[in-house]
């Protein structure tokens, strides 16, 4: 199945290769992602997802290929790539022994963010995050620190996001905020959002389209209610079945 | 190479010596006892008349060895810091370059040897009337040798443990052991076997330990030792800067940099 080409591609990734050793992660995958949408990554287990999101942070080099962000690679424009982008994802913390606002300093200095103070003040309000400001953020509860990961996240004013499961290990009522401030950001700051997530109840409401991969591959890609209708299933997790078990 | 990116790097570890007691102790501690130890045995070994200025050359040692010591390891704690707080990925995720992440470290530690110099220089001549600035201007070339010595050490542990994980944290605190005997810290490399002695001339460290005593005992400041010095740590860290850009290349090619944090 070929991907469909965006007008204004926030990503594009083409022929998208990488191998450990004997093993190839990915193989070959192409796809892009248009600008200022939510657009889910999905996968089984073993598909793909987490190496090609860090290729696409540049932690991980790819054997062969090529990923376009902003129109432009890492090898020439690494600097003006990652000013522009952020990330956020429960399984990569912050140094637990700063607190939350020496959290916020320092990566907002990283970034070289001007009125880093105005700028914290922001999204201090904006996450609600202001009662647990001075605390360490080894005392943060997990919802707590999902907050704080998306303070951070939007620090530098990223034209893209790339989030990894960001509501795993929520209880459901901070899920649901979550995605509604996500939701919120996509709408109010114009971010394109590259989201990986198991839920797929989660996936259908707040994607505007998806990706799916498998055995590092492009399997198929829509919106999803066009990919539910397309397949002949109730909903996206039977897709999902679907896709990973017919394959 | 960005202002604010370095500052980023050395306020983070500021914010964490402004409130932690124990790496309040790692500065003061470990350094304050050896000095008390080096300090006793030095007036002991006056009193038995060994026919040398005990206390300004073994002090002397002691105080320059710390200066090593602190370099070292503060290079592998700010690079370990980042891993046992799982922040490397959110660090490599921004535009940092790792050239400005290594003078970060090295900002890092200069602010401790400029601590532990001052509560050394402080306590040797109070306790022991030994004043370390007695070295005059010899004094800057040769700590700033020790410095550069002590970063390009802690590059190579950096380097191993991020190549073989960090099961070889060990090296971080192991390293600078190995490097010892053959600096001639408390004795001449005239004293090292004669197979040894050319070993010991591989190593920045020996020409300042050389030196020093030279400037101490003889009251002539070498600058031949100055030189062998200099160069031996061009070549250090040239090879050391080297090594690490090589094998951060290498965690990124097979994807190990998450899994350093795991």
């Amino acid at each position: 199945m070929k991907y469909t080409k965006a007008v204004t591609s926030t990503i594009e990734v083409k022929d998208l290769v990488k191998s450990f050793g004997n093993v190839q992660a990915v193989q070959g995958l192409s796809f892009c992602v248009e600008e200022g949408t939510i657009t889910g990554l999905l996968g089984p287990n073993g598909a793909g997802k987490t190496t090609t999101i860090q290729m696409l942070l540049d932690l991980i080099t790819p054997t062969s290929g090529t990923i376009h962000i902003f129109g432009k690679e890492y090898q020439s424009d690494r600097e003006a790539i990652l000013s522009k982008l952020n990330f956020s994802s429960p399984y990569v913390s912050l140094p637990g022994n700063l607190t939350v606002h020496e959290n916020l300093l320092t990566f907002g200095r990283l970034y070289g963010v001007t009125d880093l103070k105005g700028k914290i003040e922001e999204l201090v309000d904006f996450f609600e995050i202001r009662d647990f400001v001075k605390k360490l953020t080894y005392n943060l509860s997990t919802g707590q620190l999902t907050r704080l990961n998306l303070t951070k996240a939007l620090l530098n004013d990223p034209k893209l996001l790339l989030l990894d499961e960001p509501t795993a290990s929520l209880d459901p009522d901070i899920a649901d905020r979550t995605r509604l401030l996500l939701k919120r950001i996509q709408k109010e700051r114009n971010v394109t959002i590259l989201y990986t997530s198991h839920n797929m109840e989660e996936v259908e409401e707040i994607c505007d389209k998806v990706i799916f991969i498998q055995q590092g591959r492009f399997k198929d890609e829509g919106t999803p209610a066009d990919l539910v209708k397309k397949y002949g299933h109730e909903d996206l997790n039977d897709v999902f079945l679907h896709i990973a078990r017919h394959t | 190479m960005k202002w604010h990116r370095i500052q980023a790097l050395l306020i983070r570890h500021l914010y964490l010596y402004r409130r932690s007691f124990p790496r309040i102790m790692d500065i003061v501690y470990w350094p304050v006892m050896e000095l008390l130890v080096w300090g006793f045995l030095s007036l002991y070994i006056e009193k038995m008349n060994a026919g040398f200025n005990a206390i300004t050359v073994l002090l002397g040692a002691v105080i320059f060895w710390d200066f090593l010591n602190q370099s070292q390891k503060s290079v592998s704690i700010a690079f370990l810091e980042e891993i046992w707080e799982k922040n490397l990925i959110n660090i490599f995720v921004t535009p940092l370059r790792l050239s400005e992440f290594f003078v970060s470290t090295l900002l890092v530690g200069l602010v401790r040897l400029i601590l532990v110099g001052i509560i050394l220089a402080v306590l040797s001549f109070v306790m022991y009337h030994f004043n370390l600035f007695s070295l005059g201007f010899a004094l800057i070339p040769f700590v700033l040798n020790l410095f550069l010595f002590g970063w390009a050490l802690g590059l190579f542990a950096n380097a191993i443990i991020l190549r073989f994980g960090t099961s070889a944290q060990i090296l971080a605190w192991g390293f600078l052991v190995m490097v010892q005997p053959f600096s001639a810290v408390f004795y001449p490399v005239s004293a090292l076997p004669s197979f040894l002695q050319p070993i010991a001339y591989l190593l920045p460290s020996t020409y300042v330990f050389e030196g020093m005593r030279s400037v101490f005992m003889t009251g002539t400041f070498s600058t031949a030792h100055l030189f062998g010095a200099l160069i031996a740590n061009a070549v250090y860290l040239v090879v050391m800067i080297w090594f690490f850009f090589r094998m951060f290349a290498y965690v990124k090619k097979e994807g190990k940099l998450l899994k350093l944090e795991g």
